[in-house]
C-alpha cells in the first residue's frame, strides 16, 4: 500500500517547480534555457510520478475507490492521476514550441514559463480536489493564468482585448460558480464532496437550495467549458491570445472544466438516492445538459463553417468539441466518464499539435492565419501538411485516428443511457464539421499557392509535433491501450 | 442569536447578486464591469456567512476567506489587464475594444 | 419588532441602494464610494449574523485594499472626461432590469413561499465567528486550501507585474 507521500507527490512536486520557476527566473535572466529546462524536467517529473502513483493505484484491490488526504481536503483517485499525466503532457507539448514562437513575435518569455507551470498546478489541484473549496481554487489558480497567458504579448492589441474579454466573463462566470457552490453549501451543510454524496443518498438536504445550487455551478462550468449559450468570449479569446497559449486554452482548459463536471456530477448524482426528489432532478438535470450539448455542437460546427481565420474556426470547432465531452456528462455511466477521459486525451494531442503547425507558419503580427493562405501548403511543407492532415482527419473524427475512438465512445455511451436523439444530433454535427476540416485539406494538398509560400521554422516544436502525432495514431490504432486504463476508475 | 429568518438573508443575498448580474450585462466600462463582478462576490459572501451561520459551521466563514483572497488576486489581474489595454487604446469602454468582432 | 431586526432592515435597505448606485451611476469615482458604502453595510450585516472576524476582514480587505487600487486605477486613468462618459445602451438596460425585476420577484416567492428556514442563528454561531476559532480551523483543516491560494496570489503578483510593466526588453 503506498503511503501518503508518494500519493501526494505530483502535487508537491508542481508546486515546487512552479516556485523554483518564479525564484530562479531573475538569476537566470540572461540565459532563459535554464528555467525552460527546469520547467520541463518539472513537467516531467510531475508526469512521472502521478503515473508512479496511477500505477501503485491500479494495484490496490477496488481501484474505482477514492482516498481522502489531508483532512478530507485532497483525493487520490486514479481519474486525479490521469489527468494530472494529461496537464503535464499539455503543459510539455507548449513549452516545447513556444520559446521560438514567442522570440520571434515578441522578443521576451520571461515569466512565461513559471506561468505554465502555475496553470498546471492549478488544474492539477483541481484534479485532486475531494473539497468545494479545493476545487474552486484549483479552477481560479488556472483561470487567473490563462487570463494573464490570454494577454501575454501585451504591446498587440489583440492579445489584450482577448485578455480583457476573457478576465470579465471570466470572472462573472466565478461569480455563478461560487454562488452554487454557496447553495451546494447550504443545502447539504457540508462542502466536503464525499459528505455532500453522503447526505444526499441519506437524504437529509434542502432540496430547493440544491436545485439552485446545481444550475448555477452548470452556468459557472458551462462558462469556463465554452458551453452553448456561454460559448460567445470563446473565438474571441483564442482568435487574440498568442497561437500556441490559444491551444492550450482551449484544449487543456477545456479537459480541466470537463473533469470538474465529472468530479461534481459524480459527487452529487454518484450513490443512488432514496430521495424520489433527486432521482427526479437526475433526470432533469441530465436532459438539460444533453440539450446544451446538442446546441453547442450544433452550433460551433456551423458557425465554424463560415470562418476565414484558421484560428477563428479551430476555436468555433472547439466549442463544438466541448458538446461532444459533455455527452459523456450526459451519459453519466462507466462508458461516459471513460469516454471523457479518452477524448480529453486525444483533444489535447490534436488540438494543441494543430495549433502549433499553425504557429510554425505565422508571422509578424497574426500574418498567414487566413485559410485561404494555407493553399499549395504541402508543397513547400510537405510534412508539416501530412501532419495537419493527420490531426484534421482526427478532430474530423475520421479512422483510424484517436479522434475516432473518442467519438465512438462517447457517442456509444449516449446510445445505451437512451439519449438516440443526442447522438444523431452528433453525428450530424460531425458530418457538418467535415466539411470545413476536409476542406482544409483540400486547400493544402490540391490547390494551387496563389501567395509566396509561407516559410515555417520548427526548433523544439518537431518534438511537441512528433509526440502529438504519435499519440494520435497509437491512440487510435490501438485505442484499447488507454481505454483500458480510463475504464477501471469508474 | 438573532430572530431574523434565514430567508432573509438569502433573499437579500440574490438580489444583490442579480443588481450585480444588470451591472455587468448594461455596464461598458471595464472598470464599472469590474465593481459589479465585486459585487456578485459579496453577495455570495453573505450567503456563505448566513448559511455558517445558521448551521454553526465554520467552513462557510473559512470559505469567504478564501473567496476575499480570490477577489484581491482577481482585482490585481484584472485592474492590470485594463491598464495594458489603455496603453494601447485610450479606452477602456468594452464597446471600443472589439477589433476581435468581424 | 427588536433592534436587530430594525438594524438588519436599516442596513439591508442601503446595502442595496449603495449597489444600485455602484451599477448605475455613470462617473466610476461615485460608483466605487457607492461600493465602498456597500461594504460598511455588508460588515454590518455580518456582525448580525455573528461573524464578527469576518465582519472586520471586510472592511481591512474589501473596503481597505481592493477599492483603494481600484480607485487608484481610476485616478491614474484620468476618468473624470464627461465627454467619454456617455453610454449608448438604452434599450439593453430596459431590458436588463425588466429581466432583474422578473427575477427577483422569483427570488421572493421561492425564499418567502417556500418557507423562510432556520428562524434564527445556530447558538454556536457566536463562538465560530471569533477569530481564535476561525484561525484554528483555517490552519488545520484547511491547511492544504492555505497552501493552494499562496500559488494563487503568487499568480496574481507575476501577473499584474507581467501585464503592468511599461518597457518590453
Amino acid at each position: 500500500m503506498a503511503n501518503e507521500t508518494i500519493l501526494m507527490l505530483p502535487l508537491y512536486l508542481i508546486g515546487f517547480f512552479s516556485l523554483a520557476a518564479v525564484g530562479l527566473d531573475p538569476l537566470f535572466s540572461k540565459n532563459k534555457k535554464v528555467i525552460y529546462y527546469l520547467s520541463l524536467i518539472g513537467l516531467l517529473e510531475a508526469a512521472i510520478s502521478a503515473g508512479y502513483a496511477l500505477y501503485l493505484h491500479t494495484l490496490t484491490p477496488a481501484p474505482n475507490i477514492e482516498i481522502s488526504y489531508a483532512k478530507n481536503m485532497v483525493s487520490t483517485g486514479g481519474m486525479a492521476y490521469f489527468f494530472d499525466i494529461l496537464f503535464c503532457l499539455s503543459g510539455i507539448l507548449i513549452l516545447l514550441s513556444s520559446p521560438r514562437y514567442f522570440t520571434r513575435e515578441y522578443k521576451e518569455l520571461s515569466e512565461f514559463y513559471s506561468l505554465i507551470l502555475l496553470s498546471v498546478s492549478g488544474m492539477m489541484i483541481m484534479a485532486h480536489s475531494a473539497n468545494l473549496l479545493v476545487l474552486f481554487i484549483g479552477i481560479e489558480i488556472m483561470s487567473l493564468s490563462f487570463y494573464i497567458l490570454a494577454g501575454f504579448i501585451r504591446i498587440r492589441i489583440m492579445s489584450v482585448e482577448a485578455a480583457l474579454k476573457y478576465f470579465l466573463l471570466g470572472a462573472f462566470s466565478t461569480g455563478f460558480l461560487v454562488y452554487g457552490i454557496a447553495m451546494i453549501y447550504g443545502a447539504t451543510g457540508t462542502l466536503t464532496l464525499s459528505v455532500i454524496q453522503l447526505s444526499i443518498q441519506t437524504n437529509t438536504i434542502n432540496s430547493l437550495y440544491l436545485t439552485i445550487g446545481i444550475g448555477l455551478i452548470i452556468i459557472g462550468l458551462s462558462f469556463k467549458a465554452a458551453i452553448f449559450p456561454f460559448h460567445q468570449w470563446a473565438p474571441d479569446v483564442y482568435h487574440g491570445s498568442p497561437t500556441v497559449i490559444a491551444g492550450f486554452l482551449s484544449a487543456a482548459g477545456k479537459a480541466a472544466a470537463m473533469m470538474a463536471f465529472i468530479i461534481i456530477a459524480r459527487a452529487i448524482f454518484g450513490g443512488l438516492s432514496q430521495n424520489n426528489f433527486v432521482k427526479d432532478l437526475y433526470v432533469d438535470v441530465r436532459l438539460v445538459l444533453a440539450v446544451l450539448s446538442a446546441a453547442t455542437m450544433l452550433i460551433g460546427n456551423i458557425t465554424a463553417l463560415v470562418q476565414k481565420n484558421i484560428k477563428r474556426m479551430l476555436a468555433y470547432s472547439s466549442v463544438a468539441h466541448a458538446g461532444y465531452l459533455l455527452m459523456g456528462v450526459v451519459a453519466a455511466n462507466e462508458r461516459g466518464w471513460s469516454g471523457i477521459l479518452f477524448y480529453s486525451t486525444a483533444y489535447i494531442l490534436m488540438q494543441i499539435g494543430a495549433f502549433i503547425v499553425i504557429s510554425l507558419s505565422e508571422r509578424n503580427d497574426e500574418q498567414n492565419l487566413k485559410i485561404s493562405e494555407y493553399r499549395g501548403f504541402s508543397k513547400a511543407h510537405p510534412y508539416l501538411a501530412a501532419i495537419m492532415s493527420i490531426f484534421m482527419f482526427s478532430l474530423a473524427g475520421l479512422p483510424p485516428f484517436a479522434g475516432f475512438f473518442g467519438k465512438y465512445y462517447l457517442f456509444t455511451a449516449a446510445v445505451e443511457t437512451g439519449y438516440v436523439w443526442l447522438t444523431i444530433v452528433a453525428v450530424i454535427s460531425s458530418l457538418i464539421s467535415m466539411y470545413f476540416y476536409i476542406g482544409l485539406i483540400i486547400k493544402m494538398y490540391f490547390e494551387d499557392p496563389d501567395t509566396q509560400p509561407m516559410v515555417a521554422e520548427s526548433g523544439h516544436a518537431v518534438l511537441a509535433l512528433t509526440l502529438s502525432t504519435a499519440g494520435v495514431m497509437i491512440f487510435g490504432i490501438f485505442p484499447s491501450l488507454l481505454m483500458d486504463i480510463a475504464k477501471i476508475f469508474f | 442569536m438573532n430572530e431574523i429568518p434565514q430567508g432573509y438573508y438569502l433573499l437579500l443575498a440574490g438580489v444583490l447578486f442579480t443588481i450585480g448580474t444588470i451591472g455587468v450585462l448594461t455596464r461598458r466600462n471595464a472598470i464599472i464591469i469590474f465593481m459589479s463582478i465585486e459585487l456578485m462576490l459579496n453577495s455570495v459572501n453573505l450567503t456563505l456567512v448566513a448559511f455558517s451561520s445558521f448551521f454553526g459551521d465554520s467552513s462557510g466563514q473559512i470559505f469567504v476567506f478564501f473567496v476575499m483572497a480570490i477577489a484581491a488576486a482577481e482585482a490585481a489581474v484584472g485592474l492590470a489587464i485594463v491598464l495594458a489595454l489603455f496603453r494601447l487604446k485610450k479606452t477602456i469602454y468594452v464597446d471600443e475594444a472589439n477589433i476581435l468582432k468581424y | 419588532m427588536s433592534l436587530t431586526f430594525l438594524f438588519f432592515g436599516i442596513l439591508a435597505v442601503l446595502a442595496i441602494a449603495t449597489a444600485v448606485i455602484c451599477v448605475s451611476n455613470k462617473n466610476p469615482v461615485v460608483s466605487a464610494m457607492a461600493l465602498v458604502a456597500h461594504f460598511f453595510m455588508l460588515a454590518g450585516l455580518y456582525l448580525t449574523l455573528q461573524a464578527q472576524f469576518i465582519a472586520i476582514l471586510q472592511i481591512l480587505i474589501y473596503a481597505g485594499a481592493i477599492m483603494v487600487l481600484v480607485i487608484f486605477v481610476i485616478m491614474l486613468l484620468n476618468l473624470g472626461d464627461e465627454e467619454k462618459l456617455r453610454e449608448k445602451t438604452k434599450y439593453r438596460k430596459i431590458l436588463a432590469s425588466l429581466l432583474g425585476i422578473g427575477f427577483i420577484a422569483m427570488l421572493c416567492s421561492v425564499y418567502l413561499g417556500g418557507g423562510l428556514g432556520n428562524k434564527a442563528t445556530s447558538p454556536m454561531a457566536i463562538t465560530i465567528g471569533a477569530p481564535a476559532a476561525l484561525g484554528k480551523e483555517l490552519f488545520t483543516n484547511y491547511l492544504f486550501a492555505f497552501e493552494a491560494i499562496a500559488l494563487l496570489l503568487l499568480t496574481a503578483i507575476i501577473g499584474a507585474v507581467v501585464l503592468a510593466k511599461r518597457k518590453v526588453d
